[in-house]
């Protein structure tokens, strides 16, 4: 059953993408930057959390996902190291995220060139 | 004078520049959104779901470890130029996803690798993510100082 709920939540986010890529004319990467600062936001004001209990995954993958990532590892520092979290919470929960996109990113931007446009 | 029949001009050559744009199907393109970011995260639940139970990993963790997973799918099908394919068909489908986000650091680095190691692959591969991860950030911090003080 978590399948389900994964692909029809993960799909009605991408087609919120979709939607404002149609109809407002935002490019991909101002779509993406949408996209992660609504998940803070909208993890913050108690909205998203709900969404990954029920869609797990279907909440998780898509980009507000780590959005919600960056807004609960800042209230798990500020919980745990107090003004300090703020700066320490957002990254460190992300860190894995960050650090794959790098090095893997890195690792096929060598090993690959571009295909030639058939 | 000259300058307002410039914008005048202008102003028609942008409708008729619009009039001459296929207008994009939106029902399609919503359908295949749906369908392939779907099917995205589908993939990623089974990810948390095997690696949860195989390797017996809490919730968290398991999250996490799938964002690894995706990723590195993300970069590798854009590696050999078959993500860009789904791209096609796919659209926020396959942009939203962090196999997206990957696909935004691996897509530029390999383009501009005739720049060199340094300013052609490393510093490209942040001109999505650079962005994505300053607004994000940013964003965390105001929310955490929001949060310091009236929690």
């Amino acid at each position: 059953m978590s399948y389900v709920y994964a692909f029809i939540i993960g799909g009605l986010i991408c087609v919120i993408g979709q939607l404002l890529m149609d109809a407002t004319k935002l490019n991909p990467p101002q779509v993406l930057v949408l996209f992660v600062t609504s998940g803070v936001i909208l993890t913050a004001l108690g909205i998203y959390e709900p969404l990954v209990k029920i869609g797990g995954a279907g909440a998780t993958v898509p980009l507000p996902g780590f959005g919600y990532a960056l807004a609960k590892g800042v209230f798990k520092g500020i919980n745990e190291n107090g003004l300090l979290g703020i700066f320490t919470g957002g990254v460190e929960a992300t860190s894995g995220g960050i650090t794959a996109a790098v090095v893997f990113g890195y690792t096929m931007a060598i090993l690959f060139s571009p295909k030639t446009k058939s | 004078m000259a300058r307002r029949m410039k914008t005048q001009e202008k102003k028609e050559f942008q409708k008729l520049v619009d009039s001459n744009n296929p207008k994009p199907n939106l029902l399609l393109n919503c359908f295949w959104a749906f369908s392939v970011g779907g099917l995205i995260c589908i993939v990623g639940q089974f990810l948390h779901n095997t690696i949860e139970s195989v390797f017996k990993l809490s919730h968290l963790e398991s999250t996490n470890v799938t964002t690894l997973i995706m990723i590195f799918i993300g970069a590798f099908l854009t590696g050999i130029g078959v993500y860009d394919k789904i791209g096609k068909v796919a659209g926020a489908g396959s942009i939203v996803p962090i196999t997206g986000f990957a696909n935004s650091v691996v897509s530029p680095a390999m383009e501009f690798k005739r720049e060199g190691f340094i300013f052609g692959v490393a510093a490209k591969m942040f001109s999505i993510a650079g962005p994505v991860l300053v607004y994000g950030i940013t964003t965390s911090v105001i929310v955490g100082i929001v949060y310091y003080f009236i929690r």
